[in-house]
């Protein structure tokens, strides 16, 4: 075989094998999309479940996903955005921004059930939340923030350095450089890695299976110390859980659609800005 | 300006930014704290043994050794599995294929990573699990092989990601002279780009790896959860997270099988963070972040 041909041959095989991914991907998303939306329907989607499940909506749980979000961002925005301002304006090297970072990778590496262990441990029995959407967020929290803190430090880092040096000669002490001359022009990009945030918090099911999530549950939380429903969970109850598994499928299906439009809406979104951002930022 | 406002804000920084370091802290601490007790009564030895039988009449028995060897027969199927797809699929989209191509293919591997373990999950129990079953003739399609078919799709994302990092890090000088040299593109890849990025590509399968031995929900809804070592595919395993999703809920706070969940926990953590601390390292000694 000529080396030619073998290269053709070689590279078509690879190309065979990535595209093999994108089709099964493709076909998991699309297996979703066509069974999942004749389910959906306005009382679906704004309803309360009957029957554990068998029927009804899924209100209580989109609801549920929406606060555990929500609060989960209240505790990792600032927590985060502050991490990647410090790691990247105030201390560049040094003994302390080592144990950080190896901190934030470790944060990174442990599994989502261990943080719930970990939720379970500390919010939920030591401080005594109970299962409830504080200790839930809380947990949600801690396991999103080093997502947060990476993508935010690289939009700090995409700010030329030459912006904090004139604004530093002309006097400027260093928090009103970093307020003035580099926030400004980093918070957009900083913004982005919390819409990615949202994505892995709304879908994650491992955590909030140990913190919060009620099994069904139909109304809704008064306070932050109620359990809730939580769509991931939801799901995993009506697939698993439920004594006729095969008779609740188009509300397996819906659920799964639901959750799925609302994570690839989100990460779609932090993709598109952060593109935008990454164009924007050459100076 | 006052500088005190300046070194309160900066104590506030660095607060904020320590708190990852105080949570590592806690988790490890709240972790033991509940495990602990178990070392004493009925003793740290009781966790060697190979039946996990957290709930009987009889006698309960709460040997890890088959949790462990689940999670690693699964976790070795998988990382066969990602392997080829992985590192084959950053060398298309780095070397190989057109500038249209890229922009499309990265942010579908975004979107795959971003996908919800429970629904791939899901998608295992109702579309995957079935074929399994009739293609091998099996009385059910819920094995060891069918979560690793799932975490297999659910890390071929960072190793590719990884791996990408990693080979657009060798020089372009490499490249230009192994071309100026006559050799072909696939030569330069395969004889010069890649080995020149080995060290990446491994560190790319170890974070695949610490991924996969850390997913619980996946594994959960399709390996069938049944506690027994085996080293055969088409066998239900239970793994350790799946363990602990699934017994956590009903057990008694304080309990030995509570202690034992806490654990299987810390073997899980221990894993994982070595395996993210060896890749972290390897990345950084050869700079390819």
């Amino acid at each position: 075989m000529k080396a030619a041909q073998k290269e053709s041959l070689a590279f078509n095989s690879i190309r065979l094998v990535t595209y093999f991914i994108v089709i099964v991907v493709g076909y998991l998303l699309f297996d979703i999309l066509l069974k999942g939306v004749p389910t959906i329907s306005w009382e679906f989607i704004t309803g309360l479940p009957r029957k554990s499940g068998a029927e009804g909506g899924i209100y209580p749980a989109i609801i549920g996903t929406i606060y555990l979000v929500f609060g989960a961002l209240i505790f990792a925005i600032p927590l985060g955005m502050g991490s990647a301002i410090y790691l990247s304006e105030y201390a560049m090297q040094g003994r302390l921004n080592r144990y950080i970072r190896l901190a934030i990778i470790t944060l990174a590496g442990v599994p989502s059930i261990v943080f719930g262990l970990f939720g379970l441990g500390l919010f939920v029995l030591f401080f005594g939340f109970g299962a409830s959407i504080l200790a839930g967020s809380l947990t949600l929290a801690f396991m999103i923030l080093p997502t947060i803190i990476v993508s935010s430090e690289e939009a700090l880092q995409a700010v030329p350095m030459g912006l904090r040096e004139a604004s530093l000669a002309l006097g400027a002490t260093q928090w009103q450089t970093v307020y003035k001359s580099v926030l400004p022009f980093a918070l957009p990009g900083m913004f982005t890695g919390s819409i990615l945030g949202i994505g892995r918090a709304a879908g994650e099911t491992a955590p909030i299976l140990l913190t919060v999530a009620a099994f069904f549950l139909p109304r809704l939380p008064k306070s932050i110390f109620d359990q809730v429903m939580a769509l991931p969970y939801h799901l995993y109850v009506l697939a698993t859980q439920h004594p006729d598994t095969v008779k609740v499928l188009p509300m397996q299906y819906g659920t799964a659609l639901v959750l799925i439009v609302i994570v690839v809406f989100f990460n779609l979104t932090a993709i598109i800005l952060r593109n935008k951002f990454r164009k924007k930022i050459k100076w | 300006m006052n500088t005190w406002q300046d070194k309160a804000i900066k104590t506030i920084l660095v607060g904020s930014a320590s708190t990852s370091i105080l949570i590592v802290f806690l988790i490890f601490v709240f972790l033991g704290k509940e495990a602990f007790p178990f070392i004493w009564d009925p003793g740290f030895f009781e966790l060697w043994q190979s039946r996990w039988i957290p709930v009987s009449f009889q006698e309960e028995v709460f040997g890890l050794l088959p949790l462990i060897s689940g999670s690693l027969l699964v976790t070795g199927l998988a990382t066969l599995l990602m392997i080829p797809f992985g590192v084959f699929g950053a060398i298309y989209i780095a070397e190989i294929g057109s500038e249209t191509e890229r922009s499309f293919l990265k942010p579908f591997i975004e979107i795959l990573a971003g996908i919800p373990s429970v629904v791939i999950g899901f998608f295992g129990l109702v579309v995957l699990s079935p074929i399994i079953k009739t293609m091998f003739g099996l009385n059910t399609g819920l094995t060891a092989l069918t979560g690793a078919i799932l975490l297999a799709l659910m890390a071929v994302p960072t190793v590719i990601t990884v791996s990408e990092d990693a080979i657009q890090s060798v020089p372009r000088a490499y490249r230009e002279a192994s071309l100026a040299l006559g050799a072909n593109r696939l030569q330069t890849i395969f004889r010069i780009i890649v080995p020149a990025a080995l060290p990446g590509i491994i560190a790319a399968i170890m974070l695949g790896m610490g991924r996969v031995i850390g997913e619980t929900m996946a594994v959960l809804m399709v390996t069938g959860n049944a506690a027994r070592m085996t080293l055969n595919p088409f066998d239900s395993v239970r793994t350790m997270t799946a363990t602990i999703a699934a017994e956590m809920g009903e057990v008694a706070f304080g309990s030995h099988h509570y202690q034992a969940l806490f654990w299987v926990g810390i073997f899980l953590l221990l894993m994982t963070f070595g395996l993210n601390l060896i890749a972290q390292r390897v990345l950084r000694k050869y700079q390819m972040r």
